[in-house]
């Protein structure tokens, strides 16, 4: 096997092409976010946090309904490939991210606007328990056997996971309201939007859904790449055994 | 007998078989009363050194019993599954052709039956160690809480400890992926045993729709347990 | 930490932790990738 020296495994023209566009889109929402856009009447400068919070939480759900719809799609027969295994942990990888970024940065804007970094409101506590969860889906991604083997576990698990998030909602939810904690409106909806700050708070959801699709198609090549290695090292084992019992 | 009531009646077949297995493996060797309620009854007195007020301890205790009960879970639901996992026991089960829903269900049986048997434990423990107490219908109302509880508790452990049990580096990962998902259970739990205990003067009614949220869990997941069980057990 | 230091570290985390997920992948692919030659390799 000839190894190559490549320095671009898993592109294409379409995600080079994709990137470029991709890291355009940042910048610009960049310059907007933190310097062009005006700050909000009522929260001043700290609305700025809301350009790569908001879109990062949306693209969170996004990946995890991915994930789940990619699981199913294994699990049922007539579509059974491990494509949709792979896009699944990806799409999973790619979700952990955006869902801790979301929170950490959520965490600093409640900070600055209601003085704490985490309230216990049904939202932010379901989405933490959403983290947790995919962080234990990731490790049972991890704990080996054939391909198929991993992915049946892991694509019922991210049904078991649909499952699980709207109880663990419901029952926060029915728990706030026992404290009569005054919903936390989401920070979002305190803020009157003008339409550049529209525009942008769009232009970072554009653009993170692109960086969403360019990172999944990646990383999924990369998990196809790591399984072909798995296959021919297993292959290689084979032969290897065969050859000493010829011997 | 028709090819569904034969499918039925094998279930419920193996589902027994494999409890009274589970109960009986447990009645000999004693690893729930010797081990997990000390340790369960530890945590309990940990607790008290802890919080270290006799007001903050009983406005708590419900809080507490529940807590205690999830941690000692993990355990009985670790050990529910390396009874099966020395000599291969759970693949002769599953190649004997076996319905796994039957044995899902057995495990699950089995698993609730020994977690009564501990918030029991651990509710008598609150009375003694917290000055928790109970009156007749909080008496109701706590019985069904634990059923519907320990229910819940014992298909989500059977189902993701079916996951976990087997090969090293696994069984670590049963904490991590339970406690997440049993968190309704805690909350419901927690505010329905509130109620039975009258703690924060909280009336006993207002504890029956947490019951509910219990119940609806159990189903919920005994049903799903059921059908994915078979999927999770390695081949 | 004042305010403009909270809204600066938000987006320095967003893209920061972003772009080291982007390194962490693409080291990985060129390790899996270099024995594997570009015929294999279903999207090129």
């Amino acid at each position: 096997m000839t190894a190559t020296r490549d320095r671009n495994v898993t592109g294409t023209p379409f995600t080079r092409g994709l990137g470029v566009v991709t890291l355009a889109g940042i910048a610009l929402l960049v310059v907007l976010g933190l310097f062009v856009s005006p700050a909000d009447v009522t929260q001043g400068e700290s609305v700025r946090i809301m350009y790569a919070h908001v879109p990062g939480a949306w693209l969170a759900y996004l990946a995890f309904v991915v994930t789940g719809i990619s699981s199913a799609a294994y699990l049922w027969k007539r579509t059974r490939s491990l494509t949709w295994d792979r896009i699944a942990g990806a799409s999973a990888e790619v979700g952990v991210l955006f869902m801790g970024i979301s929170l950490v940065t959520g965490s600093l804007w409640g900070r600055i606007t209601w003085g704490t970094f985490w309230t216990w409101d049904a939202r932010l506590t379901t989405t933490a328990f959403l983290f947790v969860t995919y962080v234990g889906y990731l490790a049972v991604r991890g704990l080996g056997g054939s391909h198929h083997q991993r992915a049946r576990r892991s694509a019922v698990l991210a049904l078991l996971a649909v499952l699980e998030i709207p109880l663990v909602h419901f029952s926060v939810r029915l728990w706030n309201t026992l404290h009569q904690e005054a919903s936390v409106a989401g920070r979002g909806t305190d803020v009157t939007m003008d339409g550049l700050m529209l525009f942008s708070l769009f232009l970072g959801v554009f653009v993170f859904t692109l960086m969403y699709v360019w990172l999944v198609l990646h990383r999924q090549r990369a998990l196809a790449l790591q399984d072909m290695l798995d296959d021919t090292g297993l292959d290689a084992a084979l032969a290897a055994r065969r050859a000493e019992a010829v011997a | 007998m028709s090819g569904k009531r034969r499918a039925f009646a094998s279930v419920r077949a193996t589902a027994r078989l494999i409890a009274v297995k589970d109960l009986r493996i447990e009645r000999r060797g004693r690893v729930l009363t010797n081990q997990v309620l000390p340790f369960a009854l530890i945590v309990m007195v940990m607790f008290a050194f802890a919080l270290d007020s006799d007001a903050v301890l009983e406005r708590v205790a419900p809080g507490l019993v529940w807590l205690a009960t999830l941690f000692s879970t993990l355990f009985v639901i670790a050990r529910s599954f390396a009874v099966e996992s020395s000599d291969g026991a759970l693949d002769q089960l599953r190649t004997s052709g076996a319905p796994s829903a039957g044995i899902f269900l057995g495990k699950a049986l089995a698993l609730m039956v020994q977690l009564l048997v501990l918030v029991v434990v651990l509710v008598v423990a609150a009375v003694v160690l917290y000055r928790a107490d109970i009156s007749w219908q909080g008496g109701v109302l706590l019985v069904t809480t634990a059923l519907a509880a320990t229910c819940g508790l014992a298909a989500v452990g059977t189902l993701y400890g079916g996951l976990s049990a087997g090969a090293k580096g696994r069984e670590t990962l049963l904490p991590l992926l339970v406690l997440p998902v049993v968190a309704p259970v805690l909350i419901g739990a927690t505010r329905a045993t509130e109620s039975a205990f009258g703690t924060n003067g909280i009336a006993v009614g207002e504890g029956w729709p947490w019951l509910g949220l219990l119940v609806v869990f159990a189903v919920l997941f005994s049903v799903t347990g059921a059908i994915a069980f078979g999927s999770l057990l390695d081949e | 930490m004042d305010d403009l230091g909270f809204i600066l570290g938000s987006y320095v985390v967003t893209f920061g932790s972003i772009l080291l997920y982007v390194v962490s992948v693409v080291r990985r692919s060129r390790r899996a990738g270099r024995d594997i030659p570009h015929e294999q390799r279903p999207w090129t």
